[in-house]
């Protein structure tokens, strides 16, 4: 419901820059998804955003107006933490319901948004409980609860899933989505670790490095058209694969870049090597195949593949699907 | 030290730019925090900072307990005064010429280093006795927490008792054990007072020193003993290579916490070993001055250089041992 | 089991027994004298040859002594709860908010606590003349703020300094002030550690001294501890043993009580403060 806009944010601790300089929109009711390395800034960011951290330098603004020093509570913002951060003496009930207190509102209108909330994520027979008589996905969802009941313009989730086991961790995921689609127009800002995630839930996809922003856009445009070495490794798994070298200089780059579903084999193929590495996935088989650069290059075919180790394959790369870096690490357009 | 001065007071950083409207989360925050401290440090000027000015100003004057107001500033006087009588003898007066408080110092610094060595080395024995796994541990423990319990006044009495130089029980079983061959007045006696005042306070303060090391031996990975057994290394070498290393900062602070009480000792002494000059201590023979013998500015003086020397050596002991004791870096 | 480790074992326990022994004996002996009457006084007994409430009459009929027990009550428990009631916000403020001069601040609290009393004597007494309180409890209890504000501060920082951040900024993302943070969400988890360092500073001002000694000049006004070390008999030969063991286990009973009840929690509290109880 808000539109978000970040100038030239800057964010230090005393002499160390963690946020460096960010230009960033988003939408009213976007789904935005912040990922990068591990210390990149992405909480950081999104606790710049919440208001729990002041901003160094820069502007930020929610529709319009400049919220720099507006308090958590009165941007209108809710938050999902990895750790649930419940308050382990109030009943769940409470727990929802706190915020609202706080901002005396009618005792009517507390007890309906927090019961809507719970029957939307199915936790109204939970409300008496306190927090330690939960399970982990229980609690995340009395964490998103609290959220909901509290009705932000913004949704903020700092890896919200990463507590919970495999199975729990995308059925919570759907619901997130459901969510965001239940209740058209809220805008939500996501940080993640995982890939899938990403992906799947973005409208768009942030990457950040080191403080700074890499590049910005729908997971399919990050997907066919990084901007960078940087960006083109980071999304996707298994990882792009990367060649220097002759075989790069020959297709006129200094780096190459190709998706391992995007390598045929090919006994006439330009690049010839041997199979050193074989992994079955079930429904995909990759296979690790020394060319002579500095690490295999993987090749990922759907269904079985038998090729024992040792045997000598050709690969033939899709040419529409190669991606051609050059020495500063940008892609060369033709 | 304890002075509270506004320099130390929480200092509202200056935002980054001039802020409109309201005001920020963290100033908010901070002008929160500087309320909530404000009364604890009104209440501590009052009962520390402020009567710690007056007693070093009253080292200056020839206050008496019955003249407080009158009293004259008389410079350092108190501690060193010249005078060149007519005779053409210079007479020297004043704390720090004086044998008692100099042999006062001796004995707080006899009793501190002597009581701290044993607390620490039996500390320790008690601790690693506590982390090893054994039956009744609980029992023993909640067994070592007695003497730290029981005021040390009661102590001082009750050892009084046990250390009677007719009925104790003390010198009945060395009697009986053939250790002595006549009774001890331990606490009369020039010779056994000391003793008797140092056997008390480790008897009481060890309880304490255990468990501040068994605190920090309960931090030692146990993998790490596992490892070292698996490796056949000798128990007594593990102690000194891996174990005592890594307490280590739990052993200084424990240290410097016993060391600092040890140098004011007071009421252990005043009970246990009355007006006995082997162990009057600093903060007796203060006392005794400004109260008892009304030489209220001679005893304030004193209790100045006691503070000076504690100022010190605590000085000393962090420089030199970059003992983290606010817990700030740790964090 | 081999010989050697069967020597090591016993070796282990020997000294335990020597530790508990050495531990619990003065009090045990404390409490056979108490017990003891006449003559029984003047042989040294192990064990207890009867049990006599004499000295226990002889004490509690005492009125100045009972008097000075309601004192010692009196000042300890008011002392700790002023000094608890300004410790728990500026704990807060020293363990969860980042401002200039923190550590600093930290170290002289540190500091105050580990003070030697003594040379705040002088100054405290003229206050204490010129605030006309000398020899009644308000003496006591306006000096003995000087070791338990500070203790209480310090160990209640380090316990405010555990609990988790995320539960603190979904208290600000709700709306919630400092105050409502320390009211409403940190008190109801901090109880323990308010028990434990109440405690610990219960027991600090209950057996405080030198300042009892000083600011009080009569009988009625003593605390305990005062009141036990100038416990005196008739003339200064006949020291009144049993009366002074009498009394000594009255006083110290309730607290080894209470020690054994919180004993987990003290050594955490202990530990965590770091600080002589
Ligand atoms: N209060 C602080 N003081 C100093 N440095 C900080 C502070 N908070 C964070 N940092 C630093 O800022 C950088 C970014 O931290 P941040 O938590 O935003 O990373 P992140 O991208 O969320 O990492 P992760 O994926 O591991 O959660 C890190 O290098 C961190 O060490
Ligand atoms: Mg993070």
């Amino acid at each position: 419901m808000a539109k978000i806009e970040l100038n030239n944010v800057t964010k230090s601790y005393g002499a160390v820059d963690v946020i460096k300089g960010i230009d960033l929109t988003i939408e009213k009711g976007e789904f935005m998804v912040f990922v990068g390395p591990s210390g990149c800034g992405k909480s950081t960011l999104l606790r710049l955003i919440s208001g729990l951290e002041e901003i160094t330098t820069g502007d930020m603004m929610f529709d319009g107006q400049r919220v720099n020093n507006v308090v958590p509570s009165e941007r209108g913002i809710a938050m999902v933490f990895q750790s649930y951060a419940l308050y382990p003496h109030m009943k769940v009930y409470d727990n929802m319901a706190f915020g609202m207190k706080l901002a005396k509102s009618d005792k009517g209108e507390i007890d309906r948004r927090v019961r809507n909330a719970a029957k939307m994520l199915q936790i109204d027979h939970l409300l008496d409980r306190l927090p330690r008589q939960l399970s982990g996905g229980q609690r995340q969802r009395v964490a998103i609860g609290r959220a909901i009941v509290r009705d932000p313009r913004v949704f903020l989730f700092d890896e919200p899933l990463s507590n919970l086991d495999a199975a729990l961790r995308v059925q919570t995921r759907l619901e997130i989505a459901k969510l965001h689609h239940d209740m058209n127009d809220v805008t939500m800002i996501y940080v993640t670790h995982d890939q899938v995630e990403a992906m799947t839930l973005a409208d768009r996809i942030a990457v950040l490095r080191d403080g700074k922003l890499m590049q910005v856009g729908t997971p399919a445009e990050l997907y066919d058209n990084p901007n960078s070495i940087f960006v083109a490794g980071f999304i996707g798994s298994p990882k792009m694969n990367f060649i220097t070298g002759e075989k790069a200089q020959a297709e006129g780059a200094t780096t190459l870049g190709i998706r391992a579903e995007h390598i045929d084999l090919d006994e006439g193929g330009p690049w010839q090597g041997e199979v050193v590495h074989a992994e079955d996935l079930g429904s995909d088989h990759y296979l690790f195949v020394d060319i002579g650069t500095d690490e295999p290059v993987i090749v990922r075919r759907s269904g079985k593949l038998n090729v024992p180790l040792g045997t000598r394959v050709g690969l033939r790369p899709r040419p529409q699907d190669l991606h051609r870096f050059g020495p500063d690490e940008k892609p060369i357009r033709r | 030290m304890p002075d509270i001065n506004p320099n130390t007071a929480p200092a509202l950083a200056t935002p980054a730019e001039p802020h409109k409207g309201s005001p920020s989360l963290q100033r908010q925050r901070q002008r929160a925090a500087f309320w909530f401290l404000a009364p604890m440090l009104i209440a501590l000027f009052c009962v520390a900072a402020w009567p710690l000015m007056r007693t070093i100003y009253f080292s200056l004057t020839d206050a008496t307990l019955s003249n407080l107001y009158d009293a004259k500033f008389i410079g350092f006087q108190n501690y060193l005064q010249v005078r060149e009588l007519s005779s053409g003898r210079t007479i020297y007066r004043g704390t720090l010429v004086d044998p008692d408080w100099w042999n006062a110092v001796w004995n707080t610094v006899r009793f501190s280093v002597v009581s701290v060595a044993f607390e620490t080395v039996f500390g320790l024995i008690v601790a690693l006795v506590l982390n090893a796994e054994f039956k009744g541990r609980g029992f023993v423990r909640a067994a070592i927490l007695i003497p730290w319990a029981i005021p040390t006044i009661v102590s001082a009495k009750m050892w009084g008792w046990m250390l009677n130089d007719q009925f104790g029980i003390l010198n009945d079983i060395l009697l009986n054990l053939g250790l002595i061959s006549q009774r001890i007045a331990w606490t009369a006696s020039t010779e056994t007072a000391m003793k008797a005042v140092l056997i008390v306070d480790i008897w009481k303060t060890t309880p304490f020193m255990a468990l501040l090391i068994l605190a920090g031996l309960q931090m030692v990975p146990r993998d790490m003993y596992e490892a070292a057994k698996i490796d056949g290394i000798h128990p007594v070498k593990v102690f000194f290579k891996v174990t005592l290393p890594l307490i280590r900062p739990a052993l200084m602070v424990a240290v410097i916490f016993r060391m600092l009480d040890a140098l004011r000792i007071f009421d252990l002494v005043y009970v246990l070993t009355p007006n006995s000059s082997a162990t009057k201590t600093m903060s007796v023979i203060s006392r005794e001055n400004m109260i008892d013998f009304d030489k209220f500015a001679y005893g304030a003086a004193q209790s100045t250089l006691l503070f000076g020397i504690i100022a010190v050596f605590v000085a000393a002991y962090i420089w030199i041992g970059k003992v983290d004791l606010s817990g700030e870096k740790s964090r | 089991m081999s010989n050697r480790s069967l020597l090591n074992t016993m070796g282990f326990y020997a000294l335990v027994v020597i530790i508990v022994v050495f531990a619990c004996f003065p009090f045990y002996y404390a409490i056979v004298t108490s017990f003891a009457t006449g003559t029984q006084l003047f042989q040294v007994q192990y064990w207890p040859q009867q049990l006599s409430w004499t000295n226990y009459n002889a004490v509690l009929g005492n009125s100045t002594f009972v008097r000075s027990l309601f004192n010692s009550l009196f000042i300890a428990s008011l002392t700790v709860g002023f000094s608890l009631l300004l410790a728990v916000t500026a704990s807060y403020a020293l363990a969860r908010v980042r401002f200039r001069g923190r550590g600093l601040l930290l170290m002289t609290i540190l500091a105050v606590s580990m003070f030697p009393q003594i040379a705040v004597l002088a100054g405290l007494f003229e206050l204490i003349r010129f605030l006309g309180i000398f020899n009644t409890p308000w003496a006591m209890i306006l000096s003995y703020v000087i070791f338990t504000l500070p203790f209480t501060v310090w160990v209640l920082t380090t316990f405010m300094r555990d609990l988790p951040v995320e539960i603190e900024e979904a208290a600000i993302v709700d709306g919630a002030t400092p105050w409502v943070i320390i009211s409403q969400v940190f008190l109801p988890l901090l109880w323990p550690a308010l028990v434990t360092t109440g405690l610990l500073a219960f027991i600090g001002a209950w057996n405080e001294f030198l300042f009892a000694l000083t600011f009080t000049s009569s009988e009625t006004q003593r605390t305990v501890p005062v009141a036990i070390a100038l416990l005196s008999g008739a003339s200064q030969q006949e020291i009144p043993w049993g009366p002074i063991m009498a009394a000594s286990v009255i006083v110290t009973v309730p607290l080894i009580v209470l020690v054994l009840i919180f004993q987990r929690k003290i050594v955490a509290g202990l530990t965590a403060g770091g600080v002589k109880g």
